[in-house]
């Protein structure tokens, strides 16, 4: 079995981003950048699945900017064999990665696609759904425990009310959800060594796909700041607070 | 211009959720038809029927819907898109899982989570879990929008009087099938629609002492959060996490217990119109979004309140 995971180059969780002055976006120059944390999850669990001897090999694919190959380089240092950077400066919106996705998925004819559940920089949480989609296949979101059976899987997905099982045939899509797995930390030999596994570079433009933006970003705005209020001193001054002056109880 | 509101519910009761997603539609100010896709959901379509502003109520009724799967909806949506300017569905995992298979189906884009209508074509989106604000403008033909509750009130449950229409159910999708759920069962309201909601984080030490949160919980009528470390330790399960990659909530009063106040977590409750926290460092981030700090500990603090709220 061959899976393939797609990881998207993000900026690091623990930033906390800038809206640009002239409202055009958010500022990510000289900000550190990282993979997506939900596609170290999908990283995480194809390795585990290489590692228990049901598949072969894991490619992983990002699409973007050329930086992106530093996101596929760590990739390749927690274990997977191989990298497609599928390269563009335009913006790539969630449809136009799902058919790009697509593309590679036509080439590379894998068994099973794992990605992260939402990118946390657009939350868009659509490209596995419209993957799966494009292939006709089956999808499994949000999940939070994957077994693997012949030919299909049972997925456990998070969803509002607890979980729920379902049994999807493959080849099918997956997205993870944070619970899935911990994912491990590359060690510094396996960096060194990642530097030598294969990594091809696809420029967009020859894919033939259309990669047009649907949507057009008017601007984009700080939200309003929340003022911070003020310390009481005990239970007993909260319950006043909350019921004279906020009202809420 | 008419307009496709997807139902959430679960063939017996019409959740919350669906009324704030025809409030969005509202906004854009046309005929409103409410699809019901389930299996033995009468009930479901009679109180869909009875919602302010909704112009018909689409009943799909069948078996395969009574747990449906994404794959089997987003074909049932496809075959009547072409109908619609808009369709709408909730923000929730349910309108996540579906809708972007219908837009992608449709060579269409989604709208992700939006929180207002600035125009016919123009929607405002929270991006990087909420430290920005995007307004899109789409150029697709049909707009695929999920909504997420907290951007919009509620239309009025009742003072509707909607026609019903039996549709044809689209056929099973072959190679994925429900086998089973685990929903969690409590007496409490829902986390997203609640009143008030106490949510307790990594502090609690353990899901035992959950126990001190439902005593002032039993007291406020209100309903239980956590943040993403409790339940990844395991103490509460994880429907309760509260945040960017879980529910958003933005109930009256809102107590934050032994929560540091991670930005992913104040994505999921900043809209809070009341903020408290109660946590035993005084310089913990979560102070700087609360309306009222406490500095304690929750383990007196928790008691204390139970007791004072008799
Ligand atoms: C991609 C991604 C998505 C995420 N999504 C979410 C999300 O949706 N929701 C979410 O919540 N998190 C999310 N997180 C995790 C988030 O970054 C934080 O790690 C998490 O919110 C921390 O939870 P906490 O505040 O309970 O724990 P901690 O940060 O460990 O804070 C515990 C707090 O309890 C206080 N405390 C301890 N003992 C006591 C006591 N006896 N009395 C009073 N106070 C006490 C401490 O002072 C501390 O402030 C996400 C992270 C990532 C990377
Ligand atoms: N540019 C990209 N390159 C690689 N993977 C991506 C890209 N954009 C999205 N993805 C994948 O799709 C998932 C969901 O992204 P989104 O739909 O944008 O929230 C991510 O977790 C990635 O696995």
């Amino acid at each position: 079995m061959k899976i393939l995971v797609a990881v998207k180059r993000v900026v690091d969780y623990n930033v906390k981003i800038r809206v640009k002055a002239d409202q055009t976006g958010v500022d990510t120059a000289n900000v550190k950048m990282s993979m997506n944390p939900f596609d170290e999850i999908a990283v995480e669990e194809a390795i585990r699945i290489k590692e228990a001897g049901k598949a072969e090999e894991v490619v992983v694919v990002s699409l973007g900017v050329a930086q992106c190959q530093e996101t596929i380089r760590y990739a390749l240092a927690l274990g997977a064999d191989r990298g497609i950077l599928v390269q563009s400066d335009d913006e790539l919106q969630p449809l136009a990665v799902a058919k790009l996705l697509k593309f590679v998925v036509d080439r590379e004819n894998p068994d099973l696609v794992i990605l992260g559940k939402q990118a946390i920089d657009d939350d868009s949480n659509q490209t596995g759904q419209m993957l799966a989609a494009l292939l006709a296949w089956s999808q499994a979101t949000f999940a939070s425990k994957v077994v693997l059976g012949e030919g299909d899987a049972s997925v456990t997905r998070e969803i509002d009310g607890g979980l729920e099982t379902i049994k999807i045939g493959l080849p099918a899509v997956i997205t993870t959800d944070l619970r899935l797995n911990e994912p491990r930390y590359a060690k510094l030999p396996n960096i060194m060594k990642a530097k030598k596994k294969p990594l091809e570079v696809i420029p967009a433009a020859e894919t033939g796909v259309d990669i047009a933006s649907r949507l057009v970003t008017l601007k984009v705005t700080e939200p309003p700041q929340r003022e911070a209020g003020i310390k009481v001193g005990s239970v007993t001054e909260l319950l006043d607070k909350l019921r004279n002056e906020a009202k809420v109880i | 211009m008419t307009i496709l509101v997807i139902a959430e519910h679960d063939n017996n009761e019409l959740k919350a959720a669906t009324l704030n997603t025809v409030a969005a539609a509202e906004k854009l100010g046309a005929e409103i038809a409410l699809l019901v896709a389930g299996h033995n959901c009468s009930a479901v379509a009679e109180a869909g029927a009875r919602v302010a502003r909704i112009n018909k109520v689409l009943v799909a009724d069948s078996e395969s819907y009574s747990h449906p799967l994404a794959e089997s909806l987003a074909k049932l949506i496809v075959s009547l898109a072409a109908g619609y300017s808009h369709i709408l569905a909730p923000a929730t995992t349910s309108g996540k899982n579906f809708m972007p298979r219908v837009a992608a189906q449709l060579d269409m884009a989604q709208i992700s989570e939006i929180v207002a209508v600035e125009s016919e074509d123009t929607f405002v989106r929270p991006i990087y879990a909420g430290n920005a604000l995007q307004t899109v403008q789409s150029k697709d033909s049909i707009k695929l929008i999920t909504v997420r509750s907290t951007g919009f009130d509620a239309v009025a449950a009742e003072g509707g009087g909607a026609a019903i229409e039996q549709i044809a159910a689209a056929d099973a999708f072959p190679g994925a099938s429900f086998v089973g759920q685990e929903l969690t069962v409590s007496e409490r309201p829902e986390l997203t629609s609640a009143r008030v909601v106490i949510s307790g984080g990594r502090g609690m030490g353990s899901g035992e002492n959950f126990k001190l949160i439902e005593a002032v919980a039993d007291k406020l009528g209100a309903a239980i959060g956590a943040s993403r470390a409790a339940v990844d330790a395991g103490f509460v399960p994880n429907d309760y996490q509260v945040g960017q990659t879980g529910k958003i909530v933005a109930p009256e009063l809102y107590i934050a217990v032994g929560i540091s106040g991670a930005i992913q977590h104040l994505a999921g409750m900043k809209e809070s119109k009341v903020i408290v926290a109660i946590n035993k460092d005084e310089e913990a981030p979560i102070f700087q979004v609360a309306d009222y700090g406490l500095v304690a500990d929750l383990f007196d603090a928790l008691p204390e309140l139970a007791e004072a709220l008799g």
